[in-house]
């Protein structure tokens, strides 16, 4: 029931339901080691987080139109290849070398999802080849072998003299805060919600749903990339078999955040709250001596229970409103 | 009405009310070996009454017998037990499994699960062998046959279980003549062997060759039951029409309000249809729309209403003939190939299936409504200017008198009415020329159906050109300047709607459905 000017701002609860959640892992973590509330652990969040984040972000998008992208991980190591090689082999500028491998990334995504589109075949299974295709080429560009940046890269992970954040975590919030401003308030966001609760009806609205689709394909892609262009800043590697399996962990994000499968209904910033929920739970784990197993079986039950949670949220919002319905 | 006993099926005083009364005391005799044509127009209660006897749903008022004994089938399930059987229009097929197993399906393996193939194909071949489907390969999938094989074999399972009452909704609609051929047949046999048989079908030469008795709906009323030899077609027709009764605009009553007043010559044309085909749905249309006319679509369902709109809007390609627009002087041929090409040209569709095709159910009313206007509605960083929506869809929503708690509440909160003007405020908000609208009363209460008839007759005299799909008579002619019939995907006539009767249009919608042994005097065309 907002209304007014309230009916401009959507902090729905949920977000609020996702807040509580990451404050409760970080008291639990707080309490159980000695170590966890401190600017190492800190420093180590705010490393890792701005890959995932930007690629969750673009898997943010693309669930909402009803697809999928498998091939995040794949572009993201193919990207950062191109970057690497251009660097170190053909010595070209930091900027040029980023813009080349972000066109690459966009590249990736854009035929992804145009043949997806035009030719109605599955995201699934389109970008089940993307993953391959892009895995073939990082290892072609790099010629199977890791190459090694060293600083001329580093200063995209370093923290900036003065703020104490790198440059990364800046893009990677503001990526954030841009994604949810284009799905609130712009038509392209409009359309991709419209895209994804029926896209028979948009399209008999007069959407052009291919171009839609293959667009937001092409973000996921760009997305992808950037989010190597982060990792390179960080391990300052370029390494063709960097991000294996991270698609998964960009869906988990996003499906913790409470993102329908189905489509239609999504946030980025309850994304970016998933990201952040699992990224201190693999952090606080690890310091509380849970081995990799143990980590890989807790965070699996969190995502299933999010699910769950997430099915009957609607169910039991919706008997909310409407007793304060009869109130009224 | 007492019992007769000789009688397979009785039906006494058979009610059935859904939001209205759709089956009114209908006494109906059904007798062993007999096949009994049912008829009626849109909307006369057909299937309703063997959605009754197929245990599908349950009659509000009245009883059944079968056989004699009381018959009250819970489900589909209870009427299979007793032997009475339904061929669905649509299809019950699996289409990845093989003829064999959908022959077989509640009765594919043995006790542990396990399906024996040959016992399989053995029984398979005994059923299709019953319809002359002898040259099938039981072991094929059914998703390779063509649609009219399909429906052959869809009677070939129902009649692969033991059936004493077959009901037929239908069943030719997709058969070639010999096909045809082959059912009859076995309709033959099945009479022989004392099977009661209702047939419901369009096609009047079919009911002649094969059915005993007609029996005629109007308005869940039924109005006669006699020999099939006895009846022509003129009689049938009257029958299915009721009283004749001519439409006079000077009659009011009947009419819309928005049209007491006499009706102004047709404007300028806004669209020509020039043998308008698309394969396997309508073939050589041609029309023409006038601005401040509204021209009305009659015909039976499945005639290829529908599918003339979804092409004219490009929602489907039509594959013969061409659309000629007054923007370059009718000069140009044009066919739509996608929606957003007949949107610019001026051309809006408000769907059948508004929840499955229209609305985005779970979605604001005013995402709804703003939707196909939203590349208009944002400023040059495609920011929406949410203020001059909700400004705009106010105003849309009270001219429309649309019940909502505030514009950002689901559609899917709102009565069927108000989802139906919400899917109409779409088309109004981008202000096109032509509106094309399919069974806009449908599932639609009284009030709203109201002010929606207003509405359409309100864009005609702002000089739209508007047409209406309806399969409601009433509707049609109250809302209509000028009325075309399909008849089985072609044009059976053009009337004026101040001066026709239902009689007429019923008798254009049985037009093609005719056969050709026994042609129909030309139906009186009206030269607009």
């Amino acid at each position: 029931m907002s209304r007014g000017i309230l009916s401009g701002i959507h902090m729905p609860w949920n977000s609020l339901g996702l807040v509580a959640v990451l404050l409760l892992l970080v008291l639990f973590f707080s309490s159980q080691s000695e170590y966890f509330f401190s600017a190492v652990t800190f420093r180590t969040l705010a490393n890792q987080i701005p890959t995932l984040t930007v690629i969750a972000v673009g898997m943010t998008f693309v669930l909402l139109i009803a697809g999928i992208d498998l091939s995040v991980g794949s572009v993201m190591a193919l990207c950062a290849a191109v970057m690497g090689v251009l660097i170190t082999d053909a010595g070209w500028p930091l900027f040029a070398a980023i813009a080349a491998s972000l066109l690459t990334g966009l590249a990736c995504g854009a035929a992804s999802g145009f043949v997806s589109a035009r030719w109605a075949i599955p995201s699934f299974v389109v970008t089940l080849g993307m993953l391959e295709i892009a895995r073939g080429g990082a290892y072609l560009v790099t010629d199977s072998q890791t190459r090694y940046l060293g600083a001329a890269v580093g200063r995209i992970g370093e923290p900036l003299a003065g703020l104490g954040v790198s440059p990364a975590l800046l893009a990677a919030l503001a990526v954030v805060a841009l994604a949810q401003f284009v799905l609130q308030r712009t038509v392209f966001g409009r359309y991709m919600v419209a895209i994804g609760s029926n896209e028979e009806a948009a399209r008999l609205s007069g959407l052009d749903t291919v171009r839609w689709k293959a667009l937001v394909f092409a973000l996921a892609g760009l997305f992808a990339a950037l989010g190597g262009v982060f990792q390179l800043g960080y391990l300052q590697t370029a390494d063709p078999n960097a991000g294996i399996g991270l698609e998964l962990s960009a869906i988990a994000a996003v499906v913790i955040g409470g993102t329908s499968l189905s489509g239609g209904r999504g946030s980025v910033i309850n994304t970016f709250l998933g990201v952040l929920i699992i990224a201190v739970m693999q952090t606080g784990l690890a310091q509380l001596g849970i081995s990799e197993p143990g980590k890989r079986i807790i965070t699996g039950a969190v995502i299933v229970a999010a699910v769950l949670f997430d099915q009957y949220r609607e169910p039991l919002a919706r008997s909310l409103s409407w007793r304060r319905q009869q109130k009224e | 009405m007492r019992a007769t006993p000789s009688a397979l099926l009785q039906t006494r005083g058979l009610d059935k009310q859904f939001a209205a009364p759709v089956l009114r005391g209908v006494d109906f005799t059904l007798n062993p070996g007999e096949i009994h044509a049912l008829m009626g127009s849109n909307g006369a209660g057909k299937s309703t009454l063997c959605n009754i006897i197929a245990g599908i749903h349950r009659p509000s008022g009245g009883s059944l017998l079968l056989q004699g004994a009381p018959y009250r089938p819970a489900s589909i399930r209870d009427a299979e037990a007793a032997g009475v059987r339904m061929v669905m229009q649509e299809l019950n097929l699996f289409p990845n499994l093989s003829i064999a197993e959908n022959l077989c399906f509640n009765h594919l393996g043995n006790r542990l699960g396990v399906i024996n193939r040959r016992m399989l194909s053995a029984r398979a071949r005994e059923a299709l062998a019953r319809l002359k489907l002898d040259d099938l390969d039981p072991h094929q999938p059914v998703s390779t046959l063509g649609v009219g094989q399909q429906q052959l074999v869809e009677i070939a399972r129902v009649l692969a279980q033991p059936v004493k009452l077959l009901i037929l909704d239908e069943p030719t609609a997709a058969l070639t003549d010999p096909q045809i051929d082959q059912l009859f047949l076995q309709l033959d046999a099945l009479r022989q062997a004392g099977v009661g048989i209702i047939y419901i079908s369009h096609r009047m030469s079919e009911i002649q060759r094969v059915a005993d008795r007609v029996s005629v709906l109007r308005d869940g009323v039924m109005v006669a039951t006699e020999t099939a030899r006895d009846l022509d077609i003129d009689r049938l027709l009257h029958l299915m029409a009721g009283p004749a009764m001519v439409h006079m605009p000077a009659a009011g009553g009947s009419r819309g309000p928005a049209s007491s007043e006499p009706r102004p010559p047709p404007g300028e044309v806004a669209l020509r249809v020039e043998s308008f085909g698309r394969r396997g749905a309508f073939s050589d249309i041609s029309l023409e729309l006038h601005r401040g006319e509204v021209l009305g679509v009659g015909g039976l369902i499945g005639a290829g209403r529908t599918e003339l709109l979804r092409a004219l809007f490009g929602a489907d390609l039509a594959d013969s003939g061409c659309l000629r627009l007054p923007a370059d002087g009718f000069t140009r041929e044009h066919r739509f190939h996608n929606p957003r090409e007949a949107i610019a040209a001026g051309i809006g569709l408000v769907v059948e299936d508004r929840k499955g095709q229209g609305l985005l159910l779970d979605r604001s009313i005013s995402m709804n409504i703003s939707l196909g206007k939203l590349p208009q509605l944002h400023n040059r960083l495609g920011v929406v200017d949410d203020a001059g929506i909700a400004r705009q869809c106010e105003r849309l929503c009270d001219s429309l008198e649309i019940k909502r708690d505030s514009l950002t509440q689901a559609v899917n909160q709102l009565s069927g009415g108000n989802q139906q003007k919400v899917l109409i405020a779409r088309w109004l908000l981008q202000d096109l020329d032509i509106v094309l609208f399919d069974e806009p009363g449908r599932g639609v209460d009284a009030r709203a159906k109201l002010r929606i008839q207003q509405l359409i007759r309100e864009l005609a005299a702002r000089g739209k050109a508007v047409v209406v799909v309806s399969s409601e008579t009433e509707e049609l002619l109250a809302l209509s300047d000028r009325v075309i019939v399909l008849s089985n995907g072609r044009l059976a006539g053009e009337f004026d709607a101040h001066t026709v009767t239902e009689e007429e249009l019923l008798a254009a919608s049985f037009h093609h459905y005719v056969g050709k042994e026994r042609g129909r005097a030309p139906v009186t065309e009206v030269s607009p």
